[in-house]
């Protein structure tokens, strides 16, 4: 592994990363990509040795690791489909809903607003606890 | 052994199926065969068990892992099994008779089931021979007593008590479990009667001990977990009569039984079971002076007699242990019996309130009879069972003069003269003194039917048997304690002479009776016990829901984004664990690598700062694009041509595909709310980028095995035929993945075609889907028909025009000479689609359509079928499936031409992938584009001159480019 690579698939899954927490759709879409570009080189440098392309009778000298290249190539076009599909929500997102944002999941919000505390309820439930205190 | 435990199950699970749809008489004549054939089955082995044979049974359940369903019943196991089955057959018969025509059928039927199923487990529980064994029928017994407690599920105090029995019973399980697993290891073995060679004086040997007792007084209500058994009785009495008082209750006191002989040497084992037991004794005892539901008495009583139980097995001396063998018989018994009298006068009267129920031996003398033969056991009066096996046990105590020995005597006495006063309480409460004037007091209104008298009749008898057989019934009983601990002879005698334990009876009778004549007289309000974990466990358990609750709301707070961020921190958070435990990065990791490498990641790592850093879409896009050839470099520079090629190839697809959608889209992003601030965002990105690049660091040095390539690499030429060693692997060493990688590309395709299809018949159908404009951002909602792509260059397409045949052309050498050279099928079909592209770019949608329809599905169904087909043909050619298969053919003329099936295989993916190309442009280029119907019906209309689209439309000319900003409309710029 050389440093320059692991550096750039450190900033690759960085900037993934941080795409992927927004909540505008072609953000994530980005990050998608970017960051699987990130994990394509991952595969390709950790799994092998750099090397002459793995093809018989073509160069003299030690072989590239063709597995990782393999599964990478798959990877590869994949990564466009995903992308496609991808896009094609966020172009449905945008001509019938009129944006292009991922919305919270409504049932999963409406759990944690029953369940949040709100102020109200913790002030209370500090006074009947000071009361019960001084009781003692 | 085996089929008599699993036929429970197989009956339970019938009853399970169909008990509702039976007579009610059937269902629970049908759950009576379980019992009645284990009882028949139990009674022929007396004989051959009394002689000292120990016929056990074995079935290998996960072999590699020694777990197996192994019983074995050796005297002890056979008597248990006794009182399971004959208990258990006779609580079933009086629960003809106690379930009346009130209770549905369905609840019947799930009683049924669930007492069989209960039965079986129990039944398992004793015969066990294994720590596995034991600990599953264990749960099971937990499990099916939750179904039972739990009957009356339409009352939130039985689901209650239910849970609770459950949870405190079932973390004792847990206990247990780790327990049963350090003392197996520590042991070597899983036999339940080998566990001792793991006796020495290792801490861990002594935490599995702890587990396991902890689990054990859980089962049998001990202090502090005794609060669950009373909470039990919300049970229907039958359910109470047999689990909480005849024999799950007893599981932990017989664990103890079987570990006793080999632990008690342990320094602290009998210190602790006889302090627990004899508080257990001594709590249970006070509490049931307080109760006035004669049930929950007998509740608190049979803790109290648990606690005896415990610390008559936890002493662990040969005489004690004989004399527990011989009072767990004698409680069952008599327990048995009186929760069934209670149910009768329950059932009769309508109330177990003591003080209602006062003098009802006048109505009921049989029952007040039976009652009074039962209680006079428990207090242990002669000549009854209960008298005989107190008297054994008091003798036990005393004749070991160990400081132990003499605390565990002054607790039983102590525990039994409050059972004495508790027994008193009891029988004169419900059938004794005057009926009371003052309130209402109660009466017998329902006949009670022989199937209810009839079992208690039964075990009365029994109990006065064994008092006055106790001599031969001793010598029996002598053969089960023998098999806990070869010293443990029984002596059981009606009479054994005048010595201090006789002394000790009737000193225990006196003070207890004494002791229940000054409660009665008094008004003193006894307080409840504390030592009890009740309310530890509600508070635990509260606070358990509460916690979940405040951490569900933060954790599952709707926003997506959030979760994203939560699964990127477990993924640093393990990388960074791995990196605490010291992964090395060797020197060798650490190599600068070729300048222009270095060079080209500098770059690509620039445009992703940059990327994340604009927020204009198309830069983005650009610089995204930038990146996937920078890697295609990189890949070169790797040694990967394939590799590069169809990056190359797919970025360019992919940019093309984003700038069909993103001229919808308006410049801009948005800025909607997002979850978290800005800095916590990029504080987890970095942390994400700095761990990964760590663990490439590490990983890239990690390798211990040889690669699996060399071999791979080897077998390129003779087995795939072909010299490229990467597209032999795809179409041949691993030809079925990659055929399952085309099928995700199909589908995705589909997917984004009905996406778009979907979306297109709502704007067709629906006259305005949007509703308010001003609710959508600016420039949303159905594509107008301006913002199109392709400004007519007459160069351009001429080009393009005369290239096209040309790029095809070269697809297909591309896609054919894979097998020897860079290329193959995903590069070629890519190539092929890139030359569409150009056609789709030069002339616009109507053009593309025109000239050629697309037959995408056609192509992408065709690819799969070849990719299939060649697979199927090398297998038809007796290899397996997708193994290549190599033809040489003379050709004429051409000379010597080498065939190989997976040449095929390529050119079904390249099908394919044109097709899913083909698709994806059609789709987000041409449909998504097209104004919907009503839109352009508007834009005919002239009565609306405002509407957007108009002329350029009707021109048939889609001139706006992607240079051509829509002013206002948030056009691309």
């Amino acid at each position: 592994m050389s440093l320059p690579l692991a550096a750039l698939i450190g900033v690759l899954f960085a900037a993934g990363t941080y795409l992927m927490m927004h909540r505008t759709l072609t953000r994530i879409i980005l990050g998608f990509g970017v960051l699987g570009n990130g994990v394509n080189l991952l595969i390709v440098s950790t799994g092998s040795r750099a090397g002459a392309p793995p093809i018989i009778g073509a160069e003299d000298g030690m072989f590239a690791d063709p597995v990782p290249q393999a599964l990478v190539l798959t990877g590869i076009v994949i990564g466009f489909a995903l992308q496609a599909f991808l896009l094609a929500l966020a172009w449905r997102n945008w001509t019938l809903d009129g944006n292009d944002e991922v919305e919270d999941d409504i049932s999963d919000r409406r759990l944690a607003d029953r369940y949040a505390v709100s102020k109200e309820d913790a002030a209370e439930e500090a006074a009947s606890e000071a009361e019960r205190q001084a009781r003692r | 052994m085996l089929i008599l435990v699993a036929s429970h199950f197989l009956l339970a699970a019938v009853l399970f199926a169909v008990g509702a749809r039976l007579p009610r008489q059937g269902v629970i004549g049908l759950a009576l065969v379980a019992p009645v054939v284990a009882l028949g089955w139990c009674a022929t082995q007396v004989p051959s068990v009394l002689d000292g044979a120990e016929p056990s049974s074995r079935l290998s359940w996960v072999g590699g892992l020694d777990v197996a369903f192994s019983f074995r019943l050796d005297g002890f196991a056979l008597l248990m099994a006794l009182v399971v089955t004959g208990i258990g057959t006779l609580v079933l018969a009086y629960s003809a008779g106690y379930f009346g025509p009130e209770v549905p059928r369905a609840r019947l039927a799930r009683f049924a089931g669930g007492f069989v199923a209960f039965a079986g487990s129990m039944l398992g529980l004793v015969l066990a021979d294994d720590v596995w064994t034991l600990f599953i029928f264990w749960e099971a017994t937990t499990i099916t007593s939750f179904v039972l407690i739990g009957l009356d599920d339409d009352q939130a105090a039985a689901r209650a008590a239910a849970r609770q029995a459950l949870l405190v019973t079932g973390a004792g399980g847990l206990a247990l479990l780790g327990g049963l697993a350090i003392l197996a290891n520590a042991a070597g073995t899983t036999a339940l009667l080998d566990l001792g060679a793991a006796n020495d004086a290792r801490v861990v040997v002594q935490v599995g001990l702890v587990l396991v007792l902890v689990g054990a007084l859980t089962k049998s209500a001990q202090v502090p977990f005794q609060f669950w058994l009373p909470g039990a009785m919300a049970a229907p009495t039958p359910v109470s009569a047999f689990l909480h008082s005849a024999t799950m209750v007893k599981a932990g006191v017989i664990l103890i039984g079987r570990l006793a002989p080999q632990f008690a040497e342990v320094s602290w084992w009998r210190p602790t079971l006889v302090t627990v037991g004899g508080l257990t004794m001594v709590v249970g005892g006070v509490n049931a002076l307080r109760q006035h539901d004669a049930k929950r008495l007998l509740a608190h009583g049979t803790v109290s007699q648990l606690g005896l139980l415990v610390v008559l097995f936890g002493v662990g001396y040969p005489e004690a242990t004989a004399a527990g063998v011989a009072l767990l018989v004698a409680h069952a018994l008599f327990k048995a019996t009186l929760f069934l009298v209670v149910g009768i006068v329950d059932h009769a009267t309508g109330t177990r309130d003591i003080r209602k129920l006062r003098g009802l031996r006048t109505q009921m003398p049989w029952m007040a009879a039976v009652a009074a033969v039962a209680t006079a056991s428990m207090v242990g009066l002669p000549p009854l069972l209960g008298f005989v096996t107190k008297e054994a046990a008091l003798d036990a105590l005393v004749e070991e003069h160990t400081t132990w020995a003499t605390v565990a005597l002054l607790v039983v006495v102590a525990g039994s003269i409050l059972t004495t006063a508790y027994s008193a309480r009891l029988w004169f409460g419900v059938f004794g003194g005057q009926p009371e004037r003052s309130t209402d007091p109660a009466s017998v209104s329902h006949p009670t039917g022989p199937t209810m008298t009839a079992p208690v009749g039964i075990l009365t008898v029994l109990t006065i048997a064994g008092g006055l057989g106790a001599g031969p019934l001793g010598d029996r009983l002598g053969v089960a304690s023998e098999s806990l601990d070869m010293a443990a002879e029984s002596h059981l005698a009606l009479w054994a002479g005048v010595h201090l334990s006789l002394f000790l009876s009737i000193g225990i009778v006196t003070l207890g009776a004494v002791l229940y004549l000054a409660l009665e007289r008094s008004t003193i309000v006894i307080p409840a016990s504390p030592l009890s974990g009740e309310g530890a466990f509600l508070r635990s358990y509260e606070g358990l829901q509460v916690g979940a609750r405040r951490v569900t709301g933060v954790i599952q707070n709707g926003s997506l984004p959030a979760y994203v961020a939560v699964i990127f921190s477990v993924v640093v958070a393990g990388v960074a664990a791995a990196a605490l435990r010291g992964a090395e990065v060797g020197p060798a990791g650490l190599v600068g690598g070729q300048p222009l490498q270095g060079a080209v990641a500098f770059l690509a790592a620039t445009m992703a700062v940059a990327m994340i850093a604009t927020r204009r879409r198309f830069v983005a896009v650009l610089m995204l694009g930038s990146i996937g050839y920078a890697m295609a470099v990189i890949f070169l520079i790797q040694g990967a041509p394939d590799l590069a090629l169809t990056q190359v190839l797919v970025e360019t697809t992919v940019l093309v595909v984003f700038l069909l959608v993103l001229r919808h889209l308006p410049e801009g992003y948005s800025a909607p709310p997002e979850w978290a601030p800005r800095a916590l965002r990029l504080a987890i990105a970095v942390a994400v980028g700095v761990g990964v690049a760590g663990f490439a660091m590490a990983a890239g040095t990690a390798r211990t095995d040889r690669p699996v390539a060399d071999e791979i690499t080897r077998l390129t030429e003779p087995e795939g035929g072909g010299h490229n060693v990467v597209n032999v692997i795809l179409v041949d060493f691993r030809g079925i993945d990659t055929l399952g990688e085309i099928t995700v590309l199909a589908i995705a395709a589909a997917g984004v075609a009905n996406l778009v299809r979907a979306a297109r018949r709502d704007l067709d159908d629906d006259d305005d889907p949007l509703g308010d404009p001003a609710d959508r951002a600016p420039g949303a909602g159905p594509p107008s028909g301006r913002v199109t792509i392709g400004a007519r260059s007459v160069v351009f397409g001429q080009v393009t025009r005369a290239a096209f045949p040309v790029i095809l052309l070269v697809s297909l050498y591309i896609a054919l000479r894979g097998h020897n050279a860079p290329g193959g099928g995903f590069a070629g079909g890519l190539i092929a689609g890139i030359a569409f592209v150009m056609r789709f770019l030069s002339g616009g949608s109507p053009r593309l359509r025109r000239d050629r329809p697309l037959p995408t599905s056609g192509l992408i169904g065709a690819g799969l079928l070849l990719a299939v087909g060649s697979g199927l043909a090398s297998l038809a050619a007796g290899a397996e499936f997708l193994d290549a298969e190599i033809a040489h053919l003379e050709v004429p003329l051409v000379g010597e031409v080498e065939l190989v099936s997976a040449t095929l295989f390529d050119l079904g993916v390249y099908a394919l992938v044109l097709g899913v190309v083909l698709s994806v442009l059609t789709h987000l280029g041409a449909e998504a584009s097209r104004p919907p119907r009503w839109f352009r019906q508007q834009a005919d209309e002239p009565t609306s001159p405002g509407a957007p689209t108009g002329a350029e439309h009707r021109l048939g000319h889609e001139t706006a480019s992607l240079s051509a900003p829509e002013p206002g409309r948030g056009g691309p710029r």
